[in-house]
């Protein structure tokens, strides 16, 4: 439901009038600083997301442009060792695909682009394992990194970032998840069964 | 009716209530439906129940960061909010700037002091669990001698739990258990199976650990008065924490403020700091309150013949502090010398987890704004643990894993991406929600040179947790443990943490009550001992922090003070 719906409904719901909310309004239209990125690197991390959330029968990570957001993130929520940790991490890409493959990561074939980030997948698992990097997370307020908390692999950033722009996006929540704005009611028991969507929120 | 707006007056009002969170708002409805012409002074800014929720019913795709708030911003302006469970870019808006608020602590000692300054207070961002203390709570400092007697008993709260449930609206259960009253209550929300099943097995193998629903400010069955407040049944959102249009929990926006607007008598005075309260030494009274305002840092004073501190906890103790004249050099009604002293929070330093095979069939729907409890079993010392006085109750809950759970699997793909669509395995968590002895040392101060923007002195805090916390939370854990073992879980991992005081956000005591004028700053109606037109009644006038959630008493205790004080008035004797 948008946000427009909701209030109406209350709206009905309460007997209350709306008035548009000048905060609001001013914090949407606010321009916002540049994040250090270039369109070819959106262009990038759009790919990297698309290989690790693909169109299949229902929306990918490329359409919900998941390179734009996470270039947004990592120059807005996260501290600046996990930021350089990410620059690396798209110059390391791009220098795998050439010694492997003679071309930029977004030059490569599908097969290639996944086989590529196989490895990196089971590098970046052993890379964690090792170094006891545990429940790290995308950089949210109230988990702050301490200082000598190890920081993942790089490929974890691109996966993390990706999984939660992905899932926070509209197709993402709205078409693959399940996204209900005003539930209305509680139900602790409801029938499931295997296949069917998770709750988005 | 509505509320006046004030800013510059010579009136006089029948009463001056500095602060409108929980208790400032239950103060200005009872005042006003007395017929008092009652002014509410508020440090922060106004903010319109409906209009200035500017976040609500938003999808996170709708913010620029997906709900994450920014690095750079927080950790210039809100490195210390940041820590509640509660902020993020929804919410930040409703939390205090640290830039602002400065304090000090003792080295070697922490304390993370939250703030939410602006009209409603903290009933904006509060996490609306509300129990009722018990006679064990109230007794327990005369029957283990660790601090003094509270002037009360559950007799003398039970009709204004009464009183505060019907108005503001509680979901629960009647669970009939002595260390935990049944409310005053509309239908609890539902468990899911798997806590079902939970719940027999506790009543099986742990007959002192009963398990109930959370109990929790939320509408489920509107009463008329409720729905005359334009407040309605909870639409089971779980976005409390943005501001809630359906007044489906208690807030002072909701629910006290146009009670008590509707009456006429409310007036306002917003962006008003309350430097300090006037003592007249000839009267021995409280005359009235100066005033910083919050933007241009000019000065003005109000006018009243009765005051009610309802600042919070820690801000209605600096006040006092700041108050200072020939009488009370050391204070506001301070001749006992314990103002500031016996601060608690409660401890929240032990956790535990659990995978629950099974249930696979299982989900539920709607987004409960609540959780499983489990009621303290060391509530009378008979039942005290070898290794600590006193005891804890237990919170937490069992759900189906989602993405952000199972993100963390190793994997990318298709397959991948299939997986984490669906519904993940049951998972359950438990938090102890630990009491926190009143000790002397434990102690906020004003600072002796350090002032805030407002030309008022910063406090210092010190305070810790003793042995006697530490063990109780080392014992938590454990005992956790045992529970999810004994339920047949799997994967179960548990932990004691030594988190410094602060962010359970129950900050307590410093301003005690009691009935010796010699140990305790108020008397048995939260009324000051030194000056008889005087009240604190928030959480500044607790004597023990028992283990509950005391925002439910907070509000018992104000409207049981209010109501005392019109009697007062009415019959001349104040």
């Amino acid at each position: 439901m948008e946000r427009r719906e909701l209030l109406k409904m209350i709206a009905a719901a309460t007997g209350a009038a709306f008035i548009g909310n000048p905060l609001a309004l001013a914090a949407e239209s606010a321009q916002r600083p540049g994040t250090g990125f270039s369109a070819d690197d959106m262009q990038l991390l759009n790919e990297i997301a698309e290989t690790i959330i693909p169109r299949t029968d229902s929306p990918g990570a490329k359409d919900a442009n998941i390179g734009q957001l996470m270039t947004r993130l990592v120059s807005d929520c996260y501290l600046p060792g996990e930021q350089a940790l990410f620059r690396q991490g798209m110059q390391k890409l791009n220098e795998a695909a050439l010694n492997q493959f003679g071309k930029a990561f977004l030059l490569l074939e599908q097969k290639h682009k996944h086989s590529l980030l196989s490895e990196l997948n089971d590098e970046a698992y052993r890379y964690n394992k090792q170094n006891k990097v545990r429940h790290w997370e995308l950089g949210r307020p109230g988990g702050t990194p301490d200082e000598d908390k190890a920081l993942p692999h790089y490929f974890t950033l691109f996966k993390q970032l990706t999984l939660f722009g992905f899932f926070t996006s509209k197709p993402g929540a709205t078409q693959v998840l399940r996204y209900v704005a005003v539930p209305g009611r509680y139900d602790g028991e409801f029938p499931y069964k295997k296949g069917d969507k998770a709750w988005a929120t | 009716m509505q509320e006046t707006i004030v800013q510059s007056t010579d009136d006089e009002f029948d009463v001056l209530i500095v602060g409108s969170g929980v208790t400032g708002g239950w103060a200005a409805k009872e005042f006003c439906e007395a017929g008092f012409k009652t002014l509410l002074i508020e440090r922060g800014r106004l903010v319109e129940h409906r209009k200035d929720y500017p976040t609500e019913g938003k999808g996170p795709w709708e913010y620029p960061t997906r709900t994450v708030a920014e690095n750079l911003l927080v950790d210039q302006t809100q490195a210390i909010q940041k820590q509640c469970y509660a902020f993020n870019d929804t919410s930040k808006h409703f939390f205090g700037n640290d830039r602002d608020l400065p304090y000090s602590t003792e080295p070697g000692t922490s304390f993370s002091w939250i703030r939410a300054n602006q009209l409603g207070g903290k009933s904006l961002l509060w996490a609306r669990q509300t129990f009722r203390l018990s006679d064990y709570d109230l007794s327990a400092n005369a029957k283990d001698g660790l601090g003094i007697d509270w002037p009360i008993r559950y007799q003398d709260l039970a009709p204004w739990y009464d009183y505060v449930e019907k108005f503001a609206g509680i979901s629960a259960a009647q669970n009939n258990l002595p260390q935990l009253p049944d409310s005053i209550a509309q239908p609890a929300f539902e468990l899911t199976k798997p806590e079902l099943d939970f719940q027999a097995s506790l009543a099986e193998h742990f007959p002192d650990k009963p398990m109930v629903v959370g109990r929790c400010a939320h509408l489920t069955e509107p009463s008329k008065i409720q729905l005359e407040l334009g407040r309605v049944t909870c639409q089971a959102r779980s976005e409390c924490y943005r501001g809630c249009s359906f007044g489906a929990y208690f807030s002072t926006q909701s629910a006290t403020l146009p009670a008590a607007a509707r009456t006429g008598n409310l007036h306002i005075a917003p962006n008003s700091v309350v430097h300090s309260l006037i003592y007249d030494d000839a009267k021995q009274r409280v005359t009235g309150v100066r005033v910083v305002d919050n933007d241009n840092l000019s000065q003005r004073e109000y006018r009243g013949k009765i005051v009610f501190l309802c600042a919070s906890t820690l801000g209605s103790t600096q006040v006092l502090l700041n108050s200072t004249s020939k009488r009370f050099p050391n204070g506001l009604a301070n001749s006992s010398g314990v103002l500031g002293r016996y601060l608690m929070d409660h401890n929240y330093n032990a956790w535990a987890s659990a995978r629950i095979p099974g249930y696979e069939d299982e989900y539920y729907r709607g987004r409960r704004p609540t959780g499983i409890y489990i009621p303290n079993s060391h509530f009378e010392p008979s039942r005290y643990h070898k290794a600590f006085k006193r005891g804890y109750a237990i919170a937490g809950g069992a759900t189906r894993g989602s993405w952000q759970g199972m993100s963390k699997q190793d994997g990318f793909g298709s397959d991948f991406k299939q997986r984490l669509t669906q519904a993940g395995p049951w998972q359950i968590w438990m938090g102890a929600q630990g009491e926190m002895l009143p000790r002397a040392d434990n102690q906020v101060s004003l600072h002796p040179n350090k002032k805030d923007k407002w030309g008022i002195p910063q406090l210092h805090f010190n305070c810790q947790w003793s042995d006697n916390e530490l063990n109780m939370m080392q014992h938590a854990a454990e005992t956790m443990h045992k529970m999810l073992e004994t339920a047949g879980f799997e994967s179960i991992r548990s932990q004691a943490t030594t988190a410094p005081p602060g962010l359970a956000i129950h900050e307590i005591g410093t301003a005690r009550m009691g009935n010796d004028p010699k140990q305790s700053v108020l008397n048995k109606y939260n009324q000051a001992h030194d000056v008889p037109n005087l009240f604190v009644t928030d959480g500044a006038s607790f004597c023990s922090s028992g283990v509950v959630n005391p925002t439910l008493t907070f509000m018992a205790l104000t409207a049981r003070a209010a109501h005392y004080a019109i009697d007062q008035v009415k019959s001349g004797r104040l």
